[in-house]
């Protein structure tokens, strides 16, 4: 390579980092400038320091859509690192037919979000498929759409269902770099399948583990469709389901949106994102050490 | 940091595909001779068929939904899959409701945009920072790690008042621009050209060939895979996303597919065989393009990964 003098590298680069700067770094920096103001969407806002933050900790709501956010997190993870681990070994074996169960797989990922919210809120009505059989079985209805807290689970289950595909293919790929030789030493040694699965595959992919962990669970953290469309726009009844970004979406935006406070409340899912990630990025550090 | 959290999956992702796709790369004699037994492939495909109803089967019910007629109970018990006498009646009455065909078209404009934009700007950008030195290179590898990492969501509110400064609020291009070029495929990009070899190039350095012409005529042909990759991602990515045209759009005649359904949820909640039509038109194209695309795609996926 040798080095370049003249501005053709810029040229090069000029639209991706116009566009990158424009939106996305100079829509963060104006979030946290925000975040100190009383803005407003159709008004600029004066400087007002903390108040936004204080009033955020005094805010209920707050406390809710951060519960509803974490919660998600702490139910969607553990499935989201578990399930497409056992499909991506279901789906390994080069066997006839493999390309199209591993293509069908994935459609729930293809699908956007909105279809398959809309699709699980015809199945999980009241009068909708799950509950007919339900009911058919003599179990009688529940209202997965009507209880607040069984609302939250039906969601989490859709998120964990549209989510299985993609996490599927990363496993795939980590459980081709799991050297055979070492199952057939242990299948030789007279290990069973789920012995040979918890010593030789977990700790193969466990670094795939780690990695599923840290992108389930900042996807998980900023839920958004999933529980707007089951519970609507304000979050089931009194809010009870509001997740963080909801809220965002809610107290930001429209003609009276507060775009101060909103931004404060934007601030914060930055921060649980990023420690997030950190979080589980250590974990992984030590795992490679 | 993030680079390696990015790299990590797709360069595994090659290897899955190398020794998936060709399996004479395991000896064969060794296998054969442990050959699995009947009754755990025949599990195996017992399994296959459970798990392909559980992800398949809610679109089969939805559309088996949009095909029943007002005649048919579609509360009925035991339920049935099949229609009694299928008809596309509710998907005229979908039609004649909303818009749909102007909210598809309108989804068509924004993710072909997107698809077109992504790879244009990533490749370009990505070659850059591949292949030319620089004074600066690092800092603008940083500017595009950095702003992969801004999450959407945290900056939406953002976004939308730049959107409305620049009065672009309730337009397609407005819901386009934010994410019309991605830092995450500017990257891939980037290892997809750090991966091909240099001679070629400094053969045609040699023959007095200019950056651009290096650029069009030989470094972007050797990476269509990668190429595929972003444009199905960012088509796929902007045909289904629903957080950010909500925030944008406000006039029905700009809605795109997503924001259309979730109205038509809202005000036509109690008839489930129009809601029904409506997933099906918006889901329909998408996997249809997915089968069409999904060799091509694990391929070029595979691609970006051993060079990468």
């Amino acid at each position: 390579m040798r080095t370049h003098r003249s501005a053709s590298p810029w040229l090069f680069l000029a639209p991706g980092l116009l566009v990158v700067a424009a939106f996305s770094l100079y829509p963060f920096l104006s979030t946290v400038a925000h975040s100190f103001t009383d803005a407003r969407t159709l008004t600029e806002g004066r400087f007002t320091g903390g108040a936004n933050y204080r009033e955020l900790i005094q805010d209920a709501m707050f406390w809710t859509g951060l519960r509803n956010s974490v919660l998600y997190v702490l139910g969607v993870v553990p499935l989201l690192v578990v399930l497409p681990l056992l499909l991506a070994m279901l789906v390994q074996r080069q066997i006839p037919g493999i390309t199209f169960f591993r293509a069908a797989f994935y459609t729930p990922v293809v699908a956007s979000v909105v279809v398959v919210g809309l699709i699980w809120v015809w199945l999980l009505d009241d009068r909708g498929l799950i509950n007919a059989l339900l009911d058919g079985l003599g179990f009688g209805r529940a209202g997965f759409l009507s209880d607040p807290w069984l609302l939250l689970f039906s969601a989490m289950t859709v998120t964990v269902w549209k989510g299985l595909g993609y996490y599927m293919i990363i496993y795939l790929a980590a459980l081709a770099n799991v050297p055979r030789e070492l199952h057939e030493a242990c299948a030789v040694d007279g290990a069973g399948a789920v012995r040979r699965f918890l010593t030789v595959t977990v700790p193969a992919v466990r670094p795939t583990m780690v990695l599923v962990a840290a992108l389930s669970a900042v996807n998980a953290f900023k839920v958004f469709s999933e529980v707007y469309l089951m519970a609507g726009p304000t979050g089931g009844p009194g809010g009870e389901d509001t997740t963080l970004v909801m809220l965002v979406q809610q107290v930001g935006t429209g003609l009276s949106g507060r775009v101060g406070y909103a931004s404060a409340l934007s601030v914060v899912v930055f921060v649980i994102t990023l420690g997030l990630m950190l979080l589980v990025l250590r974990a992984n550090r030590r795992e490679d050490a | 940091m993030s680079e390696r959290v990015m790299a990590r999956p797709v360069r595994a992702r090659g290897r899955a595909e190398r020794e998936d796709g060709t399996p004479a790369a395991v000896p064969r004699g060794r296998r054969a001779g442990r050959r699995p037994p009947r009754w755990s492939l025949l599990l195996r495909y017992l399994l296959l068929l459970a798990v392909l109803a559980l992800t398949v089967g809610p679109f089969l019910w939805q559309l088996s939904t949009s095909l029943k007629g007002p005649g048919e109970d579609i509360y009925r018990y035991p339920p049935s899959l099949v229609p009694h006498r299928a008809t596309l009646a509710n998907y005229g009455e979908v039609a004649r409701i909303i818009p749909v065909w102007d909210f598809a078209l309108n989804s068509l404009k924004v993710a072909a945009a997107n698809a077109v934009t992504n790879c244009a700007g990533a490749a370009l950008a990505g070659y850059a920072l591949a292949r030319m030195r620089f004074r600066g290179r690092r800092a603008a590898l940083v500017v595009f790690v950095m702003a992969m990492l801004v999450p959407v969501e945290s900056i939406m509110i953002a976004q939308f008042v730049t959107m409305r400064e620049l009065q672009l609020n309730n337009t397609l291009l407005g819901v386009v621009l934010p994410g019309c070029i991605g830092g995450m495929n500017v990257l891939l990009m980037r290892n997809a050209f750090a991966g091909l070899p240099y001679e070629v190039e400094e053969a045609a350095f040699v023959d007095g060939a200019n950056a651009w012409q290096r650029f069009v005529r030989i470094a972007l042909p050797s990476v269509k895979g990668t190429l595929a990759v972003v444009a199905i991602f960012a088509f796929m990515g902007a045909w289904d996303d629903f957080l950010w045209p909500l925030i944008v759009l406000s006039d029905q005649s700009k809605f795109t597919l997503t924001i259309g359904l979730n109205f038509l949820h809202g005000t036509f909640a109690d008839n489930q065989r129009l809601v029904a039509a409506g997933t099906v038109i918006a889901v329909l194209p998408l996997i249809v393009l997915f089968a069409c695309l999904q060799r091509y795609f694990f391929r070029g996926v595979g691609e970006g990964a051993v060079k990468g």
